[in-house]
């Protein structure tokens, strides 16, 4: 971010790194966010009541939908299907294999990994082609049509591609989220570009600006939070391609649990592994509204929801 | 209005037979200004008085080279206005400060496009704060300031650049009276310290007879000139001066006219 600028260099980098180094929470945001657990807390616990109730009246099967007192007290059980040398490594047995909970760790960050390698891969390309459109008007011309028209195709259609280009293993999934944001994102950074308030754009020009300069120092830094908003959209995105992508064969990944879960129809682990992508959902959200709160000191809090 | 085309290089701005047409060559193409001539000397403060959509704004912006001229030439200090320069500064209504720099980072954003060191930059930002009285106010962030504060750094943003001209589009037309009233007084301070020319435009016709050396008026689009009123009062002005009230009463009259034809033509435009 020291990119924005260049020669605004150290006093900005200092400042920078001073923002990035954790805080004392202060006694108030403290309280607020103990608030916002116990929502969070009461709105699941709502939620696992209402299913645990119509388990109660006998109006759901729990073998269909096992409410959560079902398929979380059944964790030990389950953890073994994250296992997945037992499937997929012949000629190791369970005993050399590794423990349950070290191959749900292994499973989780594997997934976990191929999301943030995709996002950020994604959000590098995307933004360096809408910024470039911009820039360049031939760029512009040739890219634009292409990038509109394949926006539209829903990223399950290019799993075959995935796998023509990249076999199995990471590559396909990394693809599969990349090319699942990508298009969007590029048409996001495009509209946000075409947005920036025309004054500070002139009041740069009139200082003197280079077209270069007006990129760096005003256009992006202006592009910023709104682009931040689209990584956050993106990151739920990224999590729903990934499964699809994972079962392409992946080794370790949620995906392949959940497949395998539909295949041994077992509901229980079906539900366990929605829980934690739930989780895991909400867990990268939450880092990344963090580096959002940091990278965009400026903006004051307030908004919508403040001013009601 | 003479149309000579001699330029003389006493004045800061010569425009002669200037023109601008938007979005030319296309089905939306509409001719906003017209056949203006204007010198403005330098120091001078010339204020822009009409109804809107006449092409205040779009006049500043040729001046200040954002925009081409589609007839006719400015030249500036001599020499034909080719794009932006330092030299031209402009300031807007609303606040056009960078909301992700500081006070003084903003102030000195100038400078840190051509390059100069921090050194350099804190000296010259705290030299153009103090001209406007927010020395205190510099690492505070645009968002934690009033409006009428925001201009007062937009205007030492401006100054900062030593501009031979200032070019004004209404920037205290967001502020409430007794802002603006502040404003018109440190402007006066600002404008006379700096002996850069001022071309203001207003709504207000009270601002023109405080401020102005002299008063355009333009006449309903397209934007011509219809006269340009002297203002003849000393400084320090006083408002309430029968001379202040007489050329009140005549701008008004002047601007009632245009103003009467604007709307008519709107709502011609309705049917
Ligand atoms: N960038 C632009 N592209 C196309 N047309 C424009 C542009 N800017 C202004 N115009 C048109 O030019 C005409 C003059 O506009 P301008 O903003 O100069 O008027 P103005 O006198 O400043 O009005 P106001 O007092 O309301 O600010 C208007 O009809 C407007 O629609
Ligand atoms: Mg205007």
């Amino acid at each position: 971010m020291a990119e924005i600028a260049p020669d605004q260099g150290r006093a900005r980098g200092a400042s920078l790194r001073a923002r990035l180094r954790p805080t004392f929470i202060a006694p108030d945001r403290l309280r607020a966010g103990l608030r916002s657990v116990g929502w969070t807390i009461a709105s699941l616990g709502l939620f696992a009541l209402i299913w645990e109730f119509c388990w109660l009246m006998g109006w759901s099967d729990p073998k269909l939908l096992p409410p959560p007192h079902i398929f979380l007290g059944d964790i030990p059980n389950q953890i073994q299907f994250f296992n997945t040398a037992t499937r997929w490594a012949v000629g190791v047995s369970q005993a050399e294999a590794p423990s349950g909970l070290q191959s749900l760790v292994t499973t989780v960050l594997s997934t976990m990994a191929r999301v943030i390698a995709g996002l950020v891969i994604a959000s590098v390309l995307a933004v360096s082609v809408g910024v470039l459109a911009r820039y360049f008007r031939l760029f512009d011309r040739l890219t634009m049509p292409t990038i509109m028209l394949l926006s539209s195709v829903s990223p399950i259609a290019w799993l075959p591609v995935a796998v023509f280009l990249f076999g199995i293993g990471n590559g396909p999934a990394v693809f599969m989220v990349v090319i699942a944001l990508f298009f969007h994102m590029v048409l996001a950074t495009v509209t946000h570009i075409d947005n920036v308030p025309v004054n500070l754009i002139h009041v740069a020009r009139t200082m003197g600006a280079t077209k270069r300069q007006v990129y760096l120092r005003v256009i992006i830094p202006a592009i910023l939070p709104a682009m931040l908003m689209v990584l956050r959209l993106n990151l739920f995105g990224a999590w729903m391609v990934v499964l699809v992508a994972e079962t392409t064969g992946v080794g370790h990944g949620l995906g392949q649990i959940i497949m395998l879960a539909r295949n041994t129809f077992n509901p229980s682990l079906v539900f366990f592994t929605i829980a934690l992508i739930g989780a895991l959902g909400f867990l990268t959200d939450y880092a990344l509204r963090i580096l959002q709160r940091r990278l965009l000191y400026w903006l004051p809090e307030k908004g919508t929801r403040h001013a009601l | 209005m003479p149309s000579d085309y001699r330029f003389s290089s006493r004045d800061a701005v010569v425009c002669r037979g200037v023109g601008k047409t938007w979005a030319p060559d296309t089905p939306r193409a509409h001719l906003a200004l017209t056949g203006i001539d204007l010198d403005i000397r330098p120091g001078e403060f010339v204020v822009l008085l009409g109804p809107s959509g006449c092409g205040k704004s779009t006049l500043l912006y040729l001046i200040a080279g954002l925009e081409d001229a589609t007839e006719g030439v400015i030249n500036f200090f001599g020499d034909p206005v080719e794009g932006p320069s330092s030299d031209r500064s402009l300031i807007f209504q609303e606040s056009s400060l960078y909301p992700w720099l500081t006070v003084w980072e903003n102030v000195a954003f100038g400078l840190s496009i051509r390059g100069a060191s921090r050194e350099e930059r804190r000296a010259a930002a705290l030299e153009a704060l103090r001209e406007v009285g927010l020395v205190s106010a510099m690492d505070k962030r645009p968002d934690e300031l009033s409006g009428g504060m925001r201009q007062r750094v937009a205007v030492a943003r401006a100054l900062a650049m030593r501009p031979k001209v200032l070019l004004m589009d209404e920037p205290f037309a967001a502020l409430d009276v007794q802002t603006r009233q502040k404003m018109q007084d440190f402007l006066q301070d600002v404008w006379r310290e700096s002996g850069a020319s001022v071309l203001f435009v207003t709504h207000h016709i009270d601002e023109a007879v405080a401020l102005s050396d002299r008063v355009v008026v333009f006449t309903s689009r397209p934007g011509r000139i219809k006269t340009i009123v002297e203002n003849p009062l000393p400084r320090p002005r006083d408002p309430f001066s029968p001379e202040a009230e007489a050329l009140r009463r005549q701008l008004t009259a002047l601007l009632r006219d245009e103003v009467d034809r604007a709307f008519a033509e709107q709502e011609g435009m309705g049917d």
